[in-house]
């Protein structure tokens, strides 16, 4: 299956990803719009900054997932192996926040906490790929098929 | 062969999607004293609430039973299991044969003997479905509720209630609340977070006499309701596997590939059981949702012939009051970090150098499961940039290899 | 603070309804030009430090960012320009000789865009390169004057070393140092793909590419920095390096800032010191010394690999080559004026040299003239900007072109001109390990490589129009060519007619 990687070799953290993934999540046809009008627009996809190293973390899309097999609401779903939230029947009690080896759920300022948001590889949004990789710009995030253990 | 499920819930269904991994065909049957498709037992104070309707808490889809070719038979309640027939002896009296038996029989609630219990009309647990059906019918805007014990149940039966305007008062026995997950700091913000919503609570005491109406306490005090809210704790139900000749020691004993010590083809998993928490090194039972699917998970593989097994087992907890959101993880034990702003409040425990268990409250939850997968995978702490760690969970503390593993990955992990 | 002379040179604009204050520009800027102020909640800049290398303009997601030059001028004088005026109050600060980098900006003429190519009509049919087989491969070395036999009688069948290059284009000398690392392996895999050469230049050969060898040009400049034995046997060829299009008659310099762990052991030297490299060879002050330095070379390297022989484009430059090619050189590079640099004084990349395009035509005809023009073969370099430059080039007399800033362009240079900062934003001139992670050489290596392809693509175009279907028959082919605007002694050194004619 085609996930999202990171290399952090190449990774410049400049934050880009997250603010592609937060317009491409947005409804928003234009990204000044998305931002502007303030509706928190919220990224899946994290930079983590050190010391000359950055890298984007965003959910791994995992085959046995800790979330979805802990989620209280049966919220989290596999479709075609992504990893799917459904908002209306999360009681954002972050379980998978708690389960996450990643520290990849997020919680969503759109719904005030109300729930969590995840990476759904922009299946469910109109960006029709991962808008954090086509937009990285030094290729440093990629989509793509690496094969599975 | 057939495969038997005593139980609908998180254990059940992990044992039906364990079960199809490895044995597409094979016949399962649930059996249920309820009568509801399967739903999540924690959302019922969402319901209560009105955050979730009886629709959307459905734990799984309305097409689970068939998608996966599961018999149902539910509101019947087995009632013993005769492991030398294969047999399961329902209410009814009637059988149902097995090959293979998963005991995911829950837990039930624990009412200590209390003096005049009896006269009060309106008296509810707050575990199942019903139990809100049964409060729907009897609260009103702004009823008066006492509701006995100041754990998880009673706690969150209490957030469901305030949604009509009730006016609550909690007593425990403890001098604190929630005392099986925080340590007294954190009870201390809890509660205070708790009563500035209005909610009473009276603690160190206990119910000496209830009357029609009114309870009076150990600490000469009187408290009027409507109706009371029993939480004072859960028993698990082990008198099936009991029946059968499995080792019962308060929980029903399990190996880890959650087959049930002393007899053959029979699992056990959920809150009914015992795990052994590797954080604590003990066995303890461990009633939480994620673990009860993960045991009925790794029971449904093992019954199916799939050799699987559930090593990582701690407690955990993911819940929040009136607004203000908890994560915990793992045991208590050890050198403590600790941050406190407000409400938000941060404790790591640190022991032979990994780290043992967490609270995290308020806005220090974000990315807690870096946290728990240190736990669960036994990360040494030297191999760690753990003051970095310490204030914020992050990848980027590990070493580059482990990152990369991690990064690489996806492919597995639980 | 003293009173500043003269004001920024650009304007950063922000067009705050675009802006979404992600602070991307922020984060990819080295010259500290935009920040975020939290009272103002808005994006500020710092005009002065900005050297329009439009870095943010190309990054910002929501095209907010536009720079321009600032439309502040002094009093006009077409003899004291603005620019002028600034460097001698730049000067007047520092007491510092001026530093510059790329190629001049100033306006001479460029021949390239003064002569034009020809067409068939009729007869001599034009072709169709995507019907028709068109060569673009090249051989670079000493052709056979005539047919040899050995002593037993039959045909010497052994000749000199040469390059083979899948298409007329080679990337010239930029140094481990003066570029990055993954600026270098962009070039080399993208040579490796190409099937052309790269250029070391003169900072020696990093351990990781000796694996590119065969598609390198390993250069011994007046610094011999990090030439030994390893780093002969590994090029496919060796560049004497004895000048520079754009600073002829003085060495290399790298500021020491730019001499970390890894260019200090690539270059041999220690880490932070400036890499000063002599004007001249301390070995050579005659055409006779250059021999003998050729001769070490192919010595050392038992005679399998090519020398190339590089100067700059001076007055005399015919008569210059004329002498390399009779002291043991394979291969002659001219480089013109107009040349990219990292580092050159201001006043010599700007006042000294030819252009490449009267260089070229000079050397070409002095060397037909003397019945040696087989002997050597000679690589045009400084300022080939495009295929059709390549074609001119090839057309007024050059086996192959060298191409350095187009290359440059093709990894992201946006030609601020301030290589010489260490500071650049694209990750090619600099050795700041978080600004050198900028230029994934994955990428790269694939713009490169999709540059040159395109080039193949049109010089197949030019010359089927030609009716041409090698490059072969176009070398020296000056009767493809034309003047325009151009005085007639213009046209008697490029050997071309004017245009009508």
């Amino acid at each position: 299956m085609k996930r999202v990687y990171v290399n952090e070799d190449w990774c410049l953290g400049c934050h880009l990803c997250e603010f592609y993934c937060a317009f491409a999540n947005s409804g928003e046809t234009d990204m000044s719009k998305a931002f502007k009008l303030g509706r928190n627009a919220a990224p899946r996809i994290r930079i983590e900054e050190g010391d000359g190293i950055n890298f984007a973390v965003s959910c791994r899309h995992c085959q046995d997932p800790a979330c979805v097999k802990g989620c209280i609401a049966g919220a989290l779903s596999i479709n075609n192996g992504v990893i799917e939230i459904n908002k209306d029947k999360c009681v954002g009690c972050y379980t998978c926040v708690l389960s996450c080896p990643y520290g990849c759920i997020v919680i969503d300022p759109q719904n005030d906490g109300m729930t969590v948001t995840k990476c759904e590889l922009c299946t469910r949004n109109n960006a029709g790929e991962p808008a954090c990789a086509a937009n990285c710009p030094n290729r440093a995030i990629v989509y793509e098929e690496r094969g599975e253990a | 062969m057939k495969y038997v499920i005593i139980g609908n819930s998180a254990a059940g269904i992990g044992a039906v999607q364990g079960i199809r991994e490895a044995d597409k065909d094979g016949q399962i049957v649930i059996i249920s004293d309820e009568k509801y498709h399967t739903y999540s037992r924690p959302l019922i104070s969402y319901l209560l609430k009105g955050r979730v309707t009886e629709e959307s808490m459905i734990y799984r889809p309305l097409s689970f039973y068939e998608d996966n070719k599961v018999d149902t038979m539910l509101g019947i309640r087995a009632v013993s299991v005769d492991s030398a027939s294969k047999n399961v002896l329902l209410e009814d009296g009637s059988k149902v044969s097995y090959d293979k038996l998963l005991i995911a029989a829950g837990s039930k609630p624990f009412v200590p003997p209390m003096e005049g219990l009896d006269n009060v009309k309106d008296k509810f647990s707050f575990m199942k479905l019903d139990d809100v059906k049964a409060i729907e019918k009897t609260v009103k805007q702004g009823s008066k509720v006492l509701i006995v014990g100041a754990g998880l149940i009673g706690l969150k039966a209490a957030e469901a209630l305030e949604h009509y305007g009730a006016q609550m008062t909690v007593i425990d026995l403890a001098d604190r609340i929630l005392p099986s997950i925080l340590d007294k700091e954190a009870s201390d913000i809890m509660q205070a977070h708790i009563e500035s919503k209005g909610v009473r609570f009276i603690l160190g005491t206990s119910v000496k006499k209830f009357g029609e109406n009114s309870a009076e306490l150990n600490n000469g005090e009187t408290v009027d309701f409507d109706f009371v809210i029993l939480a004072v704790g859960v028993r698990p139900n082990t008198e099936l596997a009991e029946s059968a000749g499995g080792s019962v020691n308060r929980g029903i004993e399990t190996d880890t590939r959650q087959a049930v010590k002393g007899v053959t083809d029979i699992y056990a998993a959920g809150d009914c059981t015992k795990s052994f928490d590797i954080s604590a090194g003990t066995e303890r039972i461990l009633a939480i949702l994620p673990n009860a699917f993960m045991q009925g998970n790794v029971a449904g593989r093992n019954m199916a012939g799939k050799e699987s097994y559930y090593l990582n087992a701690i407690p955990m907890n993911a819940i929040g009051f009136f607004g203000l959101h908890i994560i915990t993880a793992g045991s208590y034990d050890g050198e403590v970090y600790c941050e406190k702003d407000g409400s938000n409040y941060k404790k790591l425990f640190t022991k032979d150098n990994s780290l043992k268990g967490f609270i995290l409250m308020g806005n220090k939850i974000e990315r807690a499961g870096i946290y728990t997968s240190m736990i669960k995978e036994h990360i040494a702490l030297d191999e760690t940039d753990f003051e970095m760690l310490k204030k914020n969970p992050m990848l980027m503390a590990f070493s580059r290899a482990r990152r990369n593993e991690k990064l690489a990955g996806g492919v597995g992990n639980d | 603070m003293p009173v500043n002379f003269f004001p920024a040179e650009f304007d950063v604009v922000r067009n705050t309804d675009k802006c979404i204050k992600c602070r991307a520009c922020e984060r990819q800027c080295s010259n500290e030009v935009h920040f975020y102020d939290a009272d103002f909640d808005k994006m500020l800049t710092r005009d002065a430090q900005c050297v329009d290398c439009q870095r943010c303009v190309c990054i910002c997601p929501t095209g907010a960012l536009k720079i321009v030059p600032n439309p502040n001028d002094f009093r006009k004088s077409p003899n004291y320009t603005h620019q002028l005026m600034i460097e001698n109050y730049r000067q007047a600060g520092t007491g510092a000789v001026l530093l510059s980098s790329m190629g001049t900006p100033k306006e001479y003429p460029i021949y390239w865009d003064k002569i034009l190519i020809n067409a068939s009509q009729v007869t001599n049919p034009s072709i169709d390169p995507l019907r028709e087989p068109m060569e673009t491969k090249v051989f670079l070395g000493k052709k056979p004057a005539g047919i040899r036999k050995n002593p037993d009688g039959s045909v010497c069948t052994k000749i000199d070393p040469y390059l083979e290059l899948s298409t007329p284009i080679m990337f010239s000398a930029m140094s481990y140092g003066s570029i990055s690392k993954n600026a270098h392996e962009s070039l080399a895999r993208a040579a490796e793909e190409l099937g052309i050469y790269y250029n070391t230049g003169e900072g020696g050969l990093h351990r990781d590419f000796y694996r590119y060898g065969a598609n390198t040009i390993v250069q011994v400049a007046s610094g011999r920095f990090g030439v030994f034995k390893d780093y002969l046997d590994t090029g496919a060829a060796i560049e004497i390096k004895m000048g520079q299009g754009a600073k002829p008659g003085i060495g290399g310099h790298l500021p020491g800032q730019k001499i970390g762990e890894d260019v200090s052991r690539t270059r041999m030297i220690p880490m932070g010191t400036d890499a000063i490299s002599p004007a001249p060879h301390h070995d050579i002050y005659s055409i006779e010394d250059l021999r003998q330095l050729i001769f070490s070379l192919k010595e050392a390297t038992e005679y399998t690999k090519p020398v190339i022989v590089k100067i700059a484009a001076v007055h005399n430059v015919a008569a210059i080559a004329s002498g390399i090619a009779r002291s043991g050189a394979d291969i002659i590079a001219i480089d013109g004026f107009r040349g990219g640099t990292g580092a050159a004084p201001t006043r010599i990349r700007d006042n000294v040299g030819i252009p490449i395009e009267l260089a070229l035509a000079a050397v070409d005809q002095r060397l037909r003239d003397e019945g040696i023009r087989n002997e050597v073969s000679i690589v045009a370099a400084g300022s080939v900007r495009c295929s059709s430059d390549v074609v001119k080039a090839i057309a007024l007399g050059a086996d192959a072109v060298y191409i350095a800033t187009p290359a440059l362009l093709a990894l992201g240079c946006h030609l601020c001109r301030t290589c010489h900062s260490g500071k650049c934003n694209w990750g090619i001139a600099t050795q700041r390990p978080d600004l050198v992670k900028r230029l994934n050489p994955e990428v790269g290596y694939k713009r490169l490589v999709n540059l040159v392809h395109a080039w193949d693509h049109e010089i197949k175009e030019i010359m089927g129009g030609m009716g041409i279907n090698s490059v072969e028959a176009l070398r020296g082919n000056r009767l493809m060519l034309r003047g325009i605007g151009l005085t007639q002694k213009e046209l008697d050194i490029l050997g071309i007619r004017h245009a009508g004619e």
